[in-house]
């Protein structure tokens, strides 16, 4: 499987995407514009609150090809951070009030500079998450000992997996890959993750059309499953729903399930989740330095509102603090239900 | 009128019946949605119950229902099919322990 990239599929680029999500598929559904949505609550404009996380696509190049990417990643993506971006981005983490430091990819460990970066960011005194697919701790033996490196610096690995039965993971992310991660999850509790402070966090997302269930009752079936068929633990499961982009959008359209999706998006919109979308206190970077409200508006190409808020280089705390989130109807994705951040449920 | 006797539109007119009889709906639907909400049992269970049912019942609307539900509850396929072998033993177990009737009827009736 290819990225719509490698493919030249129009949904590759951010401007086609936006223009479906407009349009629709058809003439008779047009849901309603998203910031008529929200404006009810007070929080339109919707201001950024600070800037807690830095969240950094350290590349697009991955070892997997997910049906459901929103960064269409894969081994065919050739974009990664540079060092000189990567030095960009520490300088910047110097900020006090900027706590964590989260690392996501495609497969952020791709990058050369990965531990390099991870132990710079470490003697700053950040809390570190890295977004570990599991499957690169088995892709290659010089990935082998990331558990002891991630125990090192105590990061956070939180993981995908999107199921506890080996069909519907490996559905969603390639023949072989629940087995793969099966292993790299107990390499992971071999360290010592997934009980006391080596935090081990999964994530689950719908392998299929429809939104995740309620979190805690799924993160008790996915602890008992796991430990009673693998012998895993873990701490929390972060049921997080699909946006309507990228590699999941293409699937929902040639799948006729688009205006479906969008129907239950749009339905399931909670207004008390509007009050905590992560977009307002993380900040999203781009593997070439430039900035963004969240990883899902870096995959549609809008930038950060403001004229100086659109690269690291020009990182300016006081200005990203105050700017103006950018919405668009992506963003329904994230006030369904009990909402969806990368962390899960927002209430 | 309809050609067929199940549309799957039909599905999502099916809070339409208070049209008719807005008290008992109204009831009804009370009582269902309290049904299948967390309680002693999870959602998900809950959910495989009723596919389970549906398919004693032979409901293509709650079939339909019940699978979307089932996978967004977080059930998988496996787990689904168990829950309908469930159903078509109790199903098959109906009919065959009613075999024990015909047997005492037969017995009776023979020398």
């Amino acid at each position: 499987m290819k990225s719509l990239k490698a493919l030249n599929n129009p949904l590759s680029t951010g401007q086609k995407q936006l223009d479906l999500l407009h349009k629709g598929t058809s003439e008779t559904y047009k849901p309603p514009l998203f910031v008529d949505t929200i404006e009810p609550t007070g929080h339109f404009p919707m201001k950024a609150k600070g800037v807690e996380v830095l969240q950094i696509n350290m590349g697009k190049m991955c070892n997997q090809v997910c049906k459901h990417c929103h960064v269409d990643a894969g081994p065919d993506r050739q974009e990664i951070m540079t060092r000189a971006t990567l030095e960009l981005c520490l300088n910047v983490l110097k900020n006090e009030s900027i706590t964590t430091v989260d690392l996501t990819g495609g497969a952020p460990e791709m990058n050369p500079e990965f531990r390099w970066f991870v132990t710079e960011a470490s003697a700053l005194g950040k809390h570190i998450i890295v977004r570990c697919n599991l499957t690169i701790l088995l892709a290659n033996k010089k990935y082998n000992d990331l558990p002891q490196f991630f125990k090192q610096h105590k990061v956070e690995v939180v993981s995908s997996l999107p199921h506890f039965s080996a069909r519907r993971t490996d559905a969603q992310r390639g023949e072989g890959v629940f087995e793969k991660s099966i292993k790299a999850l107990q390499m992971l509790n071999a360290v010592g993750y997934g009980s006391g402070d080596l935090l081990l966090n999964l994530v689950y997302n719908p392998s299929g059309a429809f939104l995740p269930p309620a979190q805690a009752s799924l993160e008790r079936d996915f602890k008992k499953k796991l430990k009673d068929q693998y012998g895993i633990e873990f701490g929390q499961l972060f049921a997080i729903t699909n946006m309507p982009i990228s590699r999941y959008l293409d699937y929902l359209v040639a799948s006729g399930q688009y205006e479906d999706y969008m129907t239950q998006l749009v339905d399931a919109y909670n207004p008390m989740a509007v009050e905590h979308v992560m977009c307002r206190t993380t900040l999203s970077v781009g593997w070439d330095g430039q900035l963004y409200d969240c990883d899902f508006n870096q995959m549609l190409e809008i930038n950060c509102s403001g004229t100086k808020n659109k690269h690291i280089a020009d990182f300016d705390l006081e200005a990203l603090e105050n700017r103006n989130i950018l919405l668009d109807q992506h963003c329904y994705g994230c006030t369904a239900g009990a909402g969806s951040s990368c962390g899960g449920e927002v209430v | 009128m309809s050609k067929s006797y199940y549309e799957p539109s039909d599905l999502g007119k099916f809070g339409d019946i208070k049209d008719f009889q807005p008290e008992l709906a109204e009831k009804f639907f009370g009582y269902y949605n309290s049904v299948f909400q967390e309680g002693a049992l999870s959602e998900r269970e809950k959910s495989l119950i009723a596919l389970a049912v549906a398919h004693a019942v032979q409901c293509p609307y709650c079939i339909d229902a019940y699978t979307s539900t089932s996978l967004e509850k977080g059930s998988d396929e496996e787990e689904m099919m168990e829950a309908i072998h469930v159903a078509a033993a109790i199903k098959g177990g109906a009919a065959l322990v009613h075999g024990v009737q015909m047997m005492n009827k037969a017995k009776d009736m023979s020398m």
